[in-house]
């Protein structure tokens, strides 16, 4: 098994709280990977250590067998770890095209580029109307994000990451908040990811992450707790008491 | 599957749209460069509100673009205008122009060192680090008074003819054309800037620094960048005052030139870039007409235009001016054109 992200003894420590205990994880290349465990169990804190947001107290991060540990968020996107946000982080004041375009030109190093005007580079603008489109974001190009309804800015903010072309993207509860109706759109463009894209979903949609992820891991005070195919987890006794209680026994 | 060439022709234009030149803007240049002719007895005052919009057009640059507050650009104002002057009163570079862009490197090289100071904190910190950084630099030149003539400012600078060829005149001809001329060079290159992916990516980190570092950019390399381009904006407009004043004295650093700057940005709005020139030619105005007026005043009235104008803009100071500029980019300039040919045509 090639492994794509892994963490070796990872520690966070806030001031006397322990966020992430000793994480040792690893996850496949092109692997449907998920991250469950209660509210409070350091899912999010291991999220920011990943992709840099935090600095671990103790431990390393490996990207393809090499340290990563010591590098800043901007440094890990390019070398293609890039996240969503559970709570959209998007530019109200800019347009999905000018949004797209920016992460486009940023992964193209055009980024320091000042003497050319945005959008005079033809294949960049191909390739960002493909994004929106594949997003379902084409009717909306040009509406500054702030009034875009929530359903389509979840779907720019998943679509911004695609843009990154991530080798190993960290989906944070992708599906929050949006309607039932309108799930399967998010969901449609997650499952289309091309299959090489090493993808980290944290869920806590038990349907979401059963149809999904074809590997589990459960965080419990900061700990991994349990980790396994989905069938493993939703038998394991353990897990049924910490976290998923019947909603799995129903399953 | 590749999109449609239309729909790409189409998103092109849109991402271009920002760039594109509006009809009031070259009708703004078009007066400005005419004034040179039509306005020969207010060429001082017109001098004076050229390096004062090109000074605000810096600020505009790191406040509307980038999110940086400042309560002491005069810093780079102020060594920009002691180089150019030491510059000709030592006789080192006597061809204004080539002193002016030394200047500009000189207050980019300062901007680019105190630029590391703003990277982190919140407005208020940030407003604290600028105005020490302002006043320590005035200090500086007060004690270096062999250098800087200290508290007498910088006597005997005389200026020599611009690219050997155009001499500085008491009426300032000459130092508006040419005050003019690098303003609006350097606006094109301002204007540029901001509509490039270099300005797009300011725009990402001024509205959402988290997000911006979470798709590639690095945020302190942008502000670093834009701060340093700004800091030689300031430094050039500070040269201007002191070539076409010859004289250059400490109070080209004082807090009340970087407290006025940032008034000058918000009476014309910040983020659009003519907010700085415009709100030059207001205050200049106002200052001329109102202390002519009542001397003692003048402060009295720039406080209440300041007062209303948090009034009207409620929390958004810097854009209380937007509501005007929506209009302004709204009216369509063809149908208006077609509509003034038609009704001219009927006449005849």
């Amino acid at each position: 098994m090639a492994v794509a992200l892994e963490t070796i003894n990872l520690v966070k420590r806030f001031s006397g709280i322990v966020a992430s205990n000793n994480v040792s994880l690893q996850i496949a290349k092109g692997a449907r990977h998920a991250l469950i465990g209660p509210n409070g169990a350091g899912k999010t804190t291991l999220i920011n250590l990943l992709t840099g947001v935090q600095r671990p107290t103790g431990g390393r991060i490996l990207l393809d067998g090499e340290d990563i540990t010591s590098l800043s968020t901007n440094e890990r996107v390019r070398l293609g770890i890039v996240r969503t946000f559970q709570i959209n982080q998007l530019f109200n004041g800019l347009t999905p095209l000018e949004t797209i375009g920016l992460a486009v030109s940023e992964r193209r190093g055009q980024g320091l580029d000042w003497w050319r005007i945005v959008g005079s580079r033809p294949d960049l603008v191909a390739e960002v109307v493909e994004i929106l489109e594949r997003f379902h974001l084409a009717d909306v190009i040009d509406k500054r994000t702030a009034v875009l309804p929530y359903g389509k800015q979840r779907l720019l903010e998943i679509a911004l990451a695609i843009a990154c072309r991530p080798r190993v993207l960290l989906l944070d509860e992708p599906a929050a908040g949006v309607p039932e109706d309108e799930r399967h759109e998010i969901l449609a463009a997650v499952a289309a990811l091309p299959a090489d894209v090493t993808v980290l979903l944290i869920e806590h949609d038990m349907d979401i992450v059963f149809s999904f992820a074809d590997r589990i891991s459960v965080l419990v005070n900061g700990a991994l707790f349990v980790e396994g195919s989905p069938e493993e987890v939703a038998r394991d006794p353990r897990v049924k008491a910490v976290y998923l209680g019947e909603e799995v026994a129903d399953a | 599957m590749l999109p449609p060439p239309i729909a790409i022709r189409v998103a092109t234009e849109w991402l271009a749209a920002r760039a594109r030149w509006q009809p009031l803007e070259v009708g703004f240049w078009i007066v400005a460069f005419a004034a040179i002719w039509l306005f020969p007895d207010r060429h001082l005052i017109l001098t004076e509100i050229a390096w004062l919009g090109l000074f605000a057009l810096s600020l505009d640059l790191i406040l509307g673009y980038a999110g940086i507050i400042s309560l002491g650009h005069a810093a780079f104002f102020g060594l920009g205008a002691y180089t150019a002057a030491l510059l000709a009163k030592y006789e080192i570079i006597n061809e204004p122009v080539l002193a002016l862009l030394v200047a500009g490197l000189a207050a980019m090289a300062l901007g680019f060192v105190t630029s590391f100071l703003v990277l982190r904190g919140s407005d208020l910190t940030r407003l604290m680090v600028t105005l020490g950084v302002a006043l320590l630099l005035r200090e500086l030149a007060n004690r270096l008074g062999w250098l800087t003539g200290g508290a007498d400012g910088l006597q005997g600078v005389s200026i020599k003819p611009v690219l050997g060829m155009f001499r500085f005149d008491m009426f300032g001809h000459t130092g508006y054309a040419y005050s003019l001329i690098v303003l609006f060079i350097l606006f094109l290159i301002a204007r540029r800037l901001v509509n490039s992916p270099f300005g797009l990516s300011l725009l990402s980190v001024k509205g959402n620094p988290l997000r911006a570092s979470a798709i590639g950019i690095s945020v302190d390399g942008r502000l670093i960048a834009i701060y340093t381009v700004a800091a030689g904006f300031a430094g050039i407009a500070g040269a201007l005052l002191a070539q076409t004043t010859s004289f250059a004295s400490l109070e080209v650093f004082s807090f009340d030139r970087s407290a006025d700057l940032l008034l000058v940005l918000i009476i014309g709005g910040a983020g659009y870039l003519y907010g700085g020139l415009i709100g030059a030619i207001i205050f200049k105005f106002m200052q001329d007409y109102l202390s002519a007026l009542t001397p003692q005043y003048w402060p009295f009235w720039i406080g209440l235009v300041l007062v209303v104008i948090v009034m009207v803009g409620r929390d958004r100071i810097t854009s209380w001016t937007a509501p005007f500029r929506r209009i302004a980019s709204h009216l369509n300039w063809r149908a208006l054109a077609r509509h003034v040919a038609a009704s001219s045509s009927e006449r005849r």
